[in-house]
């Protein structure tokens, strides 16, 4: 069996696996901003910024400390998430009391400076990070030829997001969570610092897209812009799965990203809109999304 | 204001005040949204930039006379505000504004990948034409003057609908949708309507700027001129009459001025977002009428 519907099954298999690698970067990205959403009711623009930021610290990293892609994963997602936490501090804390779409807009503006700063500085064009030697190289399976690496994004990204809905939806700490979410002023009644807990939430959706940002460096290049129109996939990804929901995000993540790069086989024209086609669709039946509920 | 728009072609480069007019144009229609109805559209670009495509595309494949092709692509515009604005009022706040964003998307990679549009290039050297066989558009003083024309309907319009017992409905549904729901207003048809009509003006706004320009290009259906276009509101003044005007100004002549510092731009536009966001929520405008205690 060498093709499937007339389509050559290496190409098939090649783009169900793009697809997955693609699927993997927006369940990473959708899931930082579903967390975001849910305890700060900010669509954080700035998200695909701070993952570009994410991919240029492990860079970083690699150029001036000589620290590689291992440590990157570790290190790059504490620094951003840092720098999330300052940011969340200095700036974001004095919009909640306004009307929520301030919080768009910051982050918006938040976004614009982040990456002229960096164009600035590295141009447009990407600047190549090599791929960990551990996992260099690749196995073939039959019927495809499949990439360490790739494999690797695959299971790791899968892994932390479970691994992040476990904690929100099955921990005590993620229970406050979601309490805090219902009703701020009775958790903070009962003694639990409401306020930490946002900032600190803020920074570990950041560290989320900066996380996605090292794994993919080493598959794209490190670029200014590469968050800027990835983003806005993501967000149709986000409100597909209906904003807020954990579980939404990852699965229309992946799902997105496999119907992504099926539609490159079979209709390549469409591959750039049918999340948003997709999107519209959903919508007209259920505006919250597929998972979401109405705030 | 007039007064001023009348004279000042005559002391300031007309191209850049017709740059600023129909930014101006677009920044009222917008304005209206978000200032009288309370709606974020994060995907405006997609009215002022296929409006833009159609009409440099009627004007220079078939030819047609500017204030046809200029119409054509402001229908075209309120036919897309119909569509987008059916899917989108079905939701409120942060969703409304991602839904707009990820429509207008759609339409940036339509415009991207269909062939009338010429991709990357775009449609280049539009002719102007003659405005009803009559007025040579090829002079730039009566091409300013056409375009003065245009803002300034656009403008009264709006100001007309602000004004009107529609535009007290609106206000009414921003303030408190459910309670002018149940004094027997049907809200959705209330924000539809708004939706189209600003939609449609930014079409005016963006059919006008190919005309002028000779030129339709992707710029102007990327999503960073949604971005702008609510930078300019946003700086001028949310809800303000004339908000959008100063600020479309204001962020024109930035753009003027920068552009030789390259990304630099981006970055002053986003220290301005920022700035705005944090202790200037009222914008130029809006903190005038307050010292002035009244509205403009």
């Amino acid at each position: 069996m060498s093709s499937i519907f007339g389509v050559p099954t290496q190409a098939l298999f090649g783009q169900l696996l793009i697809g997955l690698i693609n699927g993997s970067f927006y369940a990473l990205l959708s899931l930082g901003l579903s967390v975001i959403f849910g305890l700060l009711n900010i669509i954080n623009f700035a998200h695909g910024a701070l993952y570009m930021m994410g991919a240029f610290v492990a860079y970083f990293l690699l150029q001036w400390a000589g620290l590689g892609y291992w440590w990157a994963l570790l290190v790059s997602p504490i620094v951003v998430g840092l720098l999330g936490v300052v940011l969340e501090r200095t700036m974001l804390k004095r919009l909640y009391h306004l009307d929520h779409l301030y919080g768009l807009l910051l982050t918006f503006g938040l976004a614009l400076i982040i990456q002229g700063l960096f164009r600035n500085e590295f141009g447009s064009s990407g600047l190549p990070y090599a791929m960990p030697v551990q996992l260099a190289g690749g196995r073939s399976l039959g019927f495809m030829f499949l990439p360490n690496y790739r494999a690797w994004v695959i299971v790791f990204s899968l892994g932390t997001c479970l691994a992040t809905w476990y904690v929100i939806e099955r921990t005590k700490l993620g229970s406050y969570l979601r309490a805090a979410t219902e009703n701020p002023a009775l958790v903070q009644a009962f003694g639990i610092n409401v306020p930490r807990m946002i900032t600190l939430t803020y920074g570990f959706g950041v560290a989320l897209a900066a996380l996605a940002g090292v794994l993919a460096a080493p598959i794209y290049q490190v670029n200014p812009l590469m968050g800027a129109d990835l983003i806005i996939v993501v967000f149709a990804v986000v409100v597909i799965g209906g904003l807020g929901s954990i579980m939404g995000s990852i699965l229309t993540g992946f799902a997105l990203g496999i119907v992504e790069g099926l539609t490159k086989v079979f209709y390549p024209e469409a591959s750039n809109t049918v999340i948003f086609v997709i999107m519209a669709l959903v919508l007209l039946v259920k505006p919250t999304g597929l998972f979401g509920r109405e705030k | 204001m007039v007064a001023f728009f009348v004279v000042a072609p005559f002391f300031i480069y007309p191209l850049f005040l017709m740059k600023a007019l129909c930014f101006a144009l677009f920044a009222c229609a917008f304005n209206l949204l978000i200032g009288y109805v309370g709606l974020l559209s994060f995907g405006h670009a997609a009215f002022l930039g296929s409006a833009g495509y159609i009409s440099a595309h009627t004007a220079k494949v078939w030819g047609w006379p500017p204030e046809l092709a200029i119409l054509a692509g402001t229908v075209v515009a309120g036919a897309l505000g119909v569509l987008i604005g059916a899917l989108a009022i079905r939701s409120r706040g942060i969703y409304f504004a991602n839904i707009t964003l990820a429509l207008a998307q759609m339409i940036y990679f339509f415009c991207l990948q269909a062939p009338f549009t010429h991709g990357e290039d775009g449609i280049q050297s539009v002719p102007r034409g003659m405005l009803f066989g009559l007025l040579d558009l090829r002079n730039t003083m009566t091409m300013y003057f056409v375009v003065l024309a245009v803002f300034l309907a656009g403008f009264l319009l709006i100001y007309r609908t602000i004004h009107s017992p529609f535009g007290q409905v609106l206000k009414a549904i921003r303030e408190h949708e459910p309670r002018a729901v149940s004094l027997g207003y049907t809200a959705e048809q209330y924000k539809l309507l708004a939706f189209v009509l600003s939609a449609t003006l930014s079409g005016l706004a963006g059919g006008t700027k190919a005309i002028v320009f000779q030129l339709a290009s992707l710029t102007d259906v990327h999503w960073t001129m949604s971005g702008e276009v609510v930078l300019m509101t946003l700086l001028g003044g949310l809800g303000t009459v004339f908000g959008p005007v100063v600020g479309a100004f204001i962020v024109v002549s930035l753009e003027n001025y920068l552009s030789q510092l390259g990304a630099w731009v981006t970055v002053v536009q986003g220290v301005i977002f920022v700035l705005c966001v944090l202790t200037f929520r009222r914008g130029v405008v809006g903190e005038l009428a307050r010292l002035l205690k009244k509205p403009l």
